[in-house]
């Protein structure tokens, strides 16, 4: 029972202690390390609970379902939890070389940690209302972890990204209440099954649109997706990464969740109208990608691109295909907080982003090299790695539904993903050098950017390795969403 | 009176709308506050008016009988409100700092990053 809430209770408790220990710098990291491990321990602990023993409940208060606050562990939640910890913990090691002192004492530690509560919250609520104050609770974490720094990139970008964020917030906040006018629940089992008698089918598909735009503004989804091209690449890249990592996937988590378990009166219509502007997605986020010339600019509009194909796994609403978007999700958070990762390593070594001014990394430094070809190439989806067996699944599914045309845009985009990944190989890593090498790294920690690229790197060869197990997992989890 | 509601929440949203499209970021703000303020009215209304029927059971009986006004909708609009002031205090000084550094309210100067 407790396992249900750990998620949730460990960055809280780690954000109150890194508070705590405001302005003892290695304090606060030991403890931002330690909570991140932590969490990542009670996502894969509540996983195998889940797995074992299916769905879990917590009562908050121990005031009985329908009247209180409950929390939901299904096999999905569960999968998504381990994601935050996963990513954390990366960020947290690569923090420790990178991360500036004017940062960490104006707070980022317990920034972050707050921002993973209200994440991991969002995961496992099973209450509506309850969901929109942990999306609040990311929100205003993720706000102040945008702009901190103050840089002028950093405040343009985070002035769009607020005010989107907020609009989607108002817009959620009138849809919970509408959805409470109609059928008087809150908590999302009773509401699923009390819409069964609502006998107004509009007014319903009204309330599924708010909610789909809502959640669209925060997933990225087209034609709201503007926000995040606009800001994810101006703060530093350990947040950039974070937020590439898993932000825009609690979007897409609260997108699936009420479009299989609320909304499912009638597929025919939104769930069509949600595959076509998956495809839509995808083919805008990568035609922005291409024209880009400033590597974290093409990794933030990849990030849009690619949330077209989980969202392509919610609009064919199959097993089949849930399970292969739920595939991707994990498939991505890995390899685009990777892919940030060296983007980063890449500016510390050359001191830019621009594409045009980088060159021969891979004559000096071909360790990083590879390091960058292995999510690159499993970002467009080239076997044996973890992205080609999340696209399988999706085009097997889609071709099994008979929607070819989501096929064919899903193929395209992911050829046209590898031909941005290898502009981006061309330039930075394989034509010869313009310039002497700029600033080197500076001693202190290198190793701490090193570490979470492997680990990264490692776990989506591994995932690709091991795909058949964790589609299994991916099938089970998708099973119970059509079920419920 | 739902009537009447109707029509504020409903000139709330188009205000709010029409100063978010503004290009003056202090617009920008008002605007936002203006939604969320329409957003809390909206679940007031749809959770019922009604006068003089506070949720109490009386000392005689074991249960709520007939009508009673729902407090469900007054306790989401507490936290709304709790939230949006927080975060609009935050939207608030963000502005001002935008402002400070870009030098220019105007959202068309926010080009930087595009």
């Amino acid at each position: 029972m407790i396992l249900t809430i750990l998620p949730v209770l460990i960055p809280f408790l780690t954000g109150v202690a890194t508070l705590l220990a405001w302005n003892r710098r290695p304090v606060q990291r030991a403890l931002s390390l330690l909570g991140a491990a932590g969490l990542l321990g009670a996502g894969l602990a509540l996983l195998a609970s889940v797995w074992r023993k299916g769905v879990q409940t917590l009562q908050v208060g121990s005031w009985p379902a329908p009247f209180g606050i409950t929390f939901t562990a299904d096999l999905f939640s569960a999968i998504m939890v381990v994601l935050p910890g996963l990513i954390a913990l990366s960020v947290a090691v690569y923090s420790l070389g990178s991360m500036d002192p004017y940062r960490e004492r104006f707070g980022y530690h317990p920034l972050l940690h707050i921002m993973l509560m209200g994440v991991c919250g969002a995961f496992l609520t099973g209450d509506i209302f309850n969901l929109y104050v942990w999306f609040e609770v990311m929100l205003i974490a993720s706000f102040v972890l945008l702009t901190l720094g103050g840089e002028r990139a950093q405040l343009e970008g985070g002035v769009k990204y607020v005010a989107l964020n907020l609009m989607a917030s108002a817009l959620f906040l009138a849809g919970v209440g509408i959805l409470y006018g109609v059928t008087g629940a809150l908590n999302m089992t009773d509401i699923a099954q009390r819409l069964r008698g609502v006998e107004q089918p509009g007014l319903v598909i009204a309330i599924a649109f708010l909610f789909l735009v809502a959640f669209g503004i925060k997933a990225a989804l087209f034609p709201l997706f503007f926000w995040l091209p606009a800001s994810y690449h101006t703060p530093p890249v350990a947040v950039s990464a974070l937020f590439a990592g898993l932000l825009t996937k609690v979007g897409v988590y609260a997108l699936i969740r009420v479009f299989t378990m609320l909304f499912v009166q009638n597929p025919g219509y939104t769930h069509t109208l949600i595959l076509v502007i998956a495809g839509l997605t995808m083919l805008i986020g990568v035609f922005g990608a291409v024209a880009q010339d400033d590597f974290r600019r093409i990794l933030a509009f990849h990030s849009v691109s690619q949330v077209g194909y989980m969202i392509m796994g919610l609009g064919l609403f199959t097993p089949m295909a849930l399970a292969g978007a739920i595939f991707f999700i994990i498939h991505h958070s890995i390899v685009k907080a990777d892919l940030f990762l060296v983007s980063g390593l890449v500016l510390r070594l050359r001191g830019t982003h621009h594409l045009k001014k980088l060159g021969g990394l891979y004559q000096t430094c071909p360790a990083l090299a590879s390091l960058f070809l292995i999510p690159a190439l499993s970002l467009a989806g080239l076997p044996p790695l973890s992205g080609f067996f999340a696209k399988l699944a999706l085009v097997q599914a889609g071709l099994e539904a008979g929607q070819f045309a989501i096929v064919a845009v899903a193929l395209g985009v992911s050829l046209l993903t590898l031909f941005s990944m290898m502009k981006i190989w061309n330039e930075v890593f394989w034509k010869p050098s313009l310039e002497e090498s700029g600033p080197t790294p500076a001693g202190q920690a290198v190793w701490a950017l090193w570490l979470p690229l492997g680990l990264l790197a490692a776990l989506t060869t591994f995932l690709g390795l091991a795909a058949e197990p964790l589609f299994a997992l991916s099938m089970r989890a998708a099973e119970q969403l059509i079920m419920r | 009176m739902e009537t009447v509601l109707a029509f504020v929440i409903g000139g709330l949203y188009a205000a709010g709308l029409y100063m978010l499209m503004r290009r003056s970021l202090v617009k920008l703000v008002i605007g936002l506050a203006l939604l969320g303020q329409a957003s809390n009215l909206l679940i007031f209304t749809l959770g019922r008016l009604l006068r003089g029927h506070p949720p109490l059971i009386p000392p005689d009986a074991t249960g709520m009988m007939g009508l009673y006004a729902d407090p469900v909708p007054q306790a989401l609009i507490l936290t709304a409100i709790v939230i949006g002031f927080g975060v609009h205090a935050f939207t608030i000084i963000l502005v001002k700092r935008a402002y400070q550094m870009v030098g220019s309210d105007d959202l068309d100067d926010f080009r930087m990053t595009e």
